[in-house]
């Protein structure tokens, strides 16, 4: 569209001040579902990390299970009195318990990594863009030759080296991402070293560390942020697919994959309610996060920007 | 052209040396071969002869020569549970994983394109909008559980299809495979479906963005005025523009699903590739996991070789680009 | 004296965006005939070029005609069913568009665009569409136009490709031809080469044209009509003498006044103060009157058009109108 609607809103010089952040959260409330999506992602978030204080029971505790629950359908009674709401696997475990433990160490394996990953990939992104020449080349091919294999394949392949282990899925999922944060922020970098003030940083002599640190990279954030976002998710469904595949998490941590992987058995004669409400516990949270993450691409992009 | 190809063939040479690198530091320095292909319960004298074959008792230049030897004679150890040649046994049980992986990328185009070009082009109505709901949970929806659910629902509750194994093959022009037989159909919907879902949403999304991208273009106006029908210009003009960055995807894609097919073929049994490596993985079968490791590498690097070439055959652009620099 | 070939008649073209109701055309009246050239002359969001999409019936929602009548040939565009329009379209009414790095399909042959331009109209083989396609290549002076019609958009300069965008034009001999701003994206001697031409062309096929611009200087060489729009209006129309020599509407003599010439140099180039109003939130009665130095209290009303075929709409018009 031409012309008259390209033209910006007036600005009223009133008693609130714009900051980006609260024009940035401006944005963000204007879509419902994005902020619904935030919402959900909160109560789960919370529920897990609250898990040992909110649920009935504690599931990897051997003493609390009994045998002779397993298998309960949704809405059972337990020989103590305990009703599983879910219904209970073949351990007789609680289902709603395990699920929120699972949870909390999907989150726990996934923020790690993320954050790891996070920091590895924006150094290498950020050098690389600032030293540019052959070390660019070289740290960028490795990037490249690293994303032309799928993360499913890398995480197999280290697992089944390393073996199983909450470090070990978390060093294979810093492996993984950290290239996409890599390429992401070198990006952003080249762009804002051209950019007249980095020039005028490296006039006033700042050293370098200063301007990588305190000029390039938070101009780099946004991006950042959105590819965060879609990796904490990408890892919450990656762990829970190793999990799964009993290459992850050792059977004596709490893990999604795992739960689900038990109700398999059971599946087949009906039994459904051992993998599916794991399931559905993430499916909600990987909606929620991509939901977030998808609105919180349109709201940072600066193209979009009207 | 040639000169783009031949380019693109060292770079992928170049690639594969890394690879081979890589996997050999992997096993041979940091790892203990003998450990990794001889199996534990060996004798003295059968670990003497892999020492030898293997050349572990060379330097370490000389045993890089002995493993890209070995591996290009198709000998990479044999395996521990199966005692065939790792190469052999993978080979067997490629076919399985190629079937199951070109049907799930042709029911994403088959599916996706379509919907995509739809939702592109009514993006305002309630249809389209439900296409993109869906897409978003196809691509939240970890594929193990889909399995799970698939089978729930179509096997178990319905009864309608089966939940396990490849089915009957039949033969077609030399090639077996379960496409040729009722059973096998049956037997192969199922999970390609489950391996289909994510891609049928990305092909969804990526069309999508393609036709709201292309639609306000003045090209596409400017077809328009030219009296043409909207059928031609949607098909023709748009579709052809479209298509470029979707075939590059699906291309590239393919490793996705050839990576993917682990997690479905161990849900549905399907005695492919993916499945042995998760077994081998549990058994400790470590040469199948390296002969796994390179066949895979190579089969990556020549689909990126394939969809390069075939990109700078769908778009003149970058065809050109190339002739005016040779 | 012959019918027009064109006659617009009170056309509104409304976009109906959330933020309100946009009147891109707003009560639009003009006509061509036969071998004549209109010049459509306004600023950029003036609605010049909408009105020429509302010609071709090419305005997409949020867009939409709400009012007035198109007739080409005494046939009203305006409510006609969509097949019917596009058996009209690129065969009686053609449009050149403005940037012609954008109007080629980049991924089709040049001849794919061509043939298939003729084959919506006329039950014709292939070899007859190509035939006419070389020709038509030819007619605008692209040089080896066999090897031409194989290559692809991004091989042909700027100025090729407009010229290849007037050929698809010309392919089914029109009787009228929408030019938006052809040449605005073009250098300046390619420019005055397609200018000839197709001035040329369009006087020797006697197809009547209509030639939208920013730029009155064009207009003034080419046209025989010049129609003034501001603000989704047309301000002034009248033959190109008559409005250049002696302007009624402020804001046509302003347009004259910041056109550069040799005769004025040294002397400061005349300018009209601030920008044109969003169409969105026009001022009441004259939308020109916030930047007019004429305006007065009567501007507040909706100035009506004076005259006949010699038009104005301006309640303190600079000039006698008949």
């Amino acid at each position: 569209m031409s012309g008259p609607t390209a033209s910006a809103p007036p600005t009223e010089g009133g008693a609130r001040v714009e900051t980006p952040f609260r024009r940035f959260v401006a944005d963000f409330r204007e879509s419902r579902v994005a902020v619904g999506a935030l919402g959900v992602f909160a109560l789960i978030f919370a529920a897990a990390m609250l898990c040992s204080l909110i649920s009935p029971q504690n599931p990897y505790d051997l003493r609390q299970l009994d045998i002779m629950d397993g298998k309960l359908p949704p809405g059972s009674v337990s020989g103590d009195g305990l009703v599983f709401w879910l219904g209970s696997d073949s351990q007789g475990r609680d289902m709603v318990s395990a699920i929120l433990y699972g949870l909390r160490t999907s989150f726990l394996v996934a923020v790690t990594s993320g954050v790891l990953a996070a920091f590895v990939g924006t150094s290498v992104g950020l050098f690389a863009a600032y030293y540019g020449g052959r070390f660019d080349t070289v740290l960028m091919r490795m990037v490249d030759i690293k994303l032309a294999f799928p993360a499913i394949l890398i995480a197999l392949v280290l697992l089944a080296v390393l073996g199983q282990g909450v470090g070990k899925i978390v060093f294979a999922l810093v492996i993984i991402q950290y290239a996409y944060y890599a390429r992401t922020v070198r990006a952003s970098a080249l762009v804002e070293r051209r950019k007249e003030y980095v020039e005028a940083a490296h006039c006033l002599a700042l050293p370098k560390s200063r301007i990588l640190f305190r000029h390039i990279l938070p101009n780099c954030l946004p991006p950042l942020i959105v590819v965060g976002t879609i990796q904490i998710a990408n890892s919450i469904a990656l762990e829970a697919t190793l999990s799964f595949l009993g290459v992850g998490l050792p059977i004596t941590e709490p893990s999604l994959g795992l739960l689900i992987a038990n109700g398999f058995e059971y599946i087949l004669s009906g039994v459904y309610w051992i993998s599916f409400f794991p399931g559905l516990a993430l499916l909600v949270t990987i909606v929620s996060i991509n939901l977030v993450g998808d609105h919180l691409r349109d709201v940072l992009n600066p193209r979009l920007q009207k | 052209m040639t000169v783009f190809i031949i380019r693109r063939l060292m770079q992928s040479a170049l690639v594969l040396i890394i690879m081979s690198l890589l996997v050999f530091f992997g096993v041979f320095a940091i790892g203990d071969p003998v450990e990794i292909f001889v199996a534990a319960d060996a004798d003295q004298a059968e670990r003497e002869r892999a020492i030898k074959a293997l050349g572990l008792d060379r330097p370490i230049w000389a045993q890089y020569g002995y493993f890209v030897v070995n591996a290009l004679a198709g000998d990479l150890g044999r395996s521990f549970v199966f005692n065939i040649p790792s190469i052999e046994l993978i080979l067997q049980r490629m076919p399985a994983t190629l079937e199951l992986a070109s049907c799930a990328v042709m029911l994403s185009v088959v599916i996706g394109i379509p919907l995509g070009m739809f939702a592109g082009y009514r993006p305002e109505s309630r249809i389209s909008k439900t296409i993109m709901a869906t897409s978003i949970a196809g691509f939240s929806l970890p594929t193990f559980w889909v399995g799970l659910m698939l089978i729930l629902v179509f096997a178990v509750e319905l009864g309608w299809l089966p939940s396990t194994g490849r089915g009957q093959l039949g033969e077609f022009l030399g090639i077996r495979s379960s496409l040729f037989t009722l059973d096998g159909l049956a037997h192969l919907a199922l999970p390609a479906l489950n391996l289909a879902l994510f891609n049928i949403s990305l092909v969804i999304r990526l069309t999508r963005a393609g036709m709201r991208e292309n639609m306000p273009m003045d090209y596409v106006k400017f077809a328009r005025a030219k009296g043409l029908s909207q059928k031609r210009v949607v098909f023709v003009h748009v579709m052809k523009n479209i298509m470029i960055p979707v075939v590059t995807v699906i291309g590239l894609e393919i490793g996705q699903v050839i990576a993917f097919a682990v997690v479905t073929e161990t849900i549905f049994a399907w005695p492919g590739m993916g499945k042995l490596i998760i077994d081998s993985i549990n058994n400790l079968d470590r040469p199948v996991i390296v002969a796994y490791l390179l066949i895979t590498v190579i089969m990556f690097i020549v689909i990126n070789l394939v969809v390069d070439i075939l990109y700078s055959v769908l778009d003149p652009r970058v065809r050109l680009a190339d002739a005016g620099k040779s | 004296m012959t019918a027009a070939t064109l006659s617009v008649e009170n056309l509104e073209t409304h976009f109906f965006t959330k933020a309100g109701v946009l009147k891109a055309v707003n009560d639009v009246s003009f006509e061509v005939r036969q071998g004549k050239i209109l010049g459509l002359v306004g600023e950029s969001g003036s609605g010049k070029s909408v009105t020429g999409f509302s010609i071709m019936g090419l305005v997409d929602p949020p867009g939409r005609i709400v009012g007035g009548r198109v007739r080409f040939k005494g046939q009203d565009i305006v409510g006609m069913p969509e097949d019917q329009i596009r058996k009209l379209r690129g065969n009686r009414i053609a449009m050149i568009f403005q940037d012609p790095m954008m109007t080629l399909n980049p991924v089709l042959k040049v001849e794919t665009q061509m043939i298939e331009a003729v084959q919506a109209h006329d039950s014709v083989d292939r070899k007859t569409a190509w035939t006419r396609a070389r020709d038509a290549l030819g007619q605008v002076g692209i040089p080896s136009p066999e090897e031409r019609l194989a290559a692809y958009p991004h091989q042909f300069s700027g100025g090729m490709r407009q010229r290849v965008a007037i050929a698809i034009a010309l392919l089914n001999k029109p009787d009228l031809i929408v030019a938006d701003e052809p040449t605005t994206a073009l250098d300046v001697t390619i420019q005055g080469q397609i200018l000839y031409e197709v001035q040329k062309l369009a006087r020797e096929t006697r197809t009547a044209l209509i030639w939208i611009t920013h730029d009155l200087s064009v207009v003034a060489s080419l046209a025989d009509e010049i129609c003034v729009m501001y603000a989704g209006r047309i301000v002034e129309r009248g033959s190109v003498d008559e409005v250049l020599d002696r302007p009624a509407h402020p804001y046509t003599a302003g347009l004259i006044g910041s056109v550069p010439s040799r005769n004025e140099k040294g002397k400061p180039l005349v300018q009209i103060p601030g920008v044109m109003p969003s169409m969105l939130n026009l001022p009441s009665g004259c939308a020109f009157r916030l930047r007019c130095s004429h305006a007065d209290a009567t501007c507040c009303d909706e100035p009506k058009p004076r005259g006949h075929l010699r038009q104005v709409r301006c309640c303190h018009p600079l000039a006698e109108i008949a």
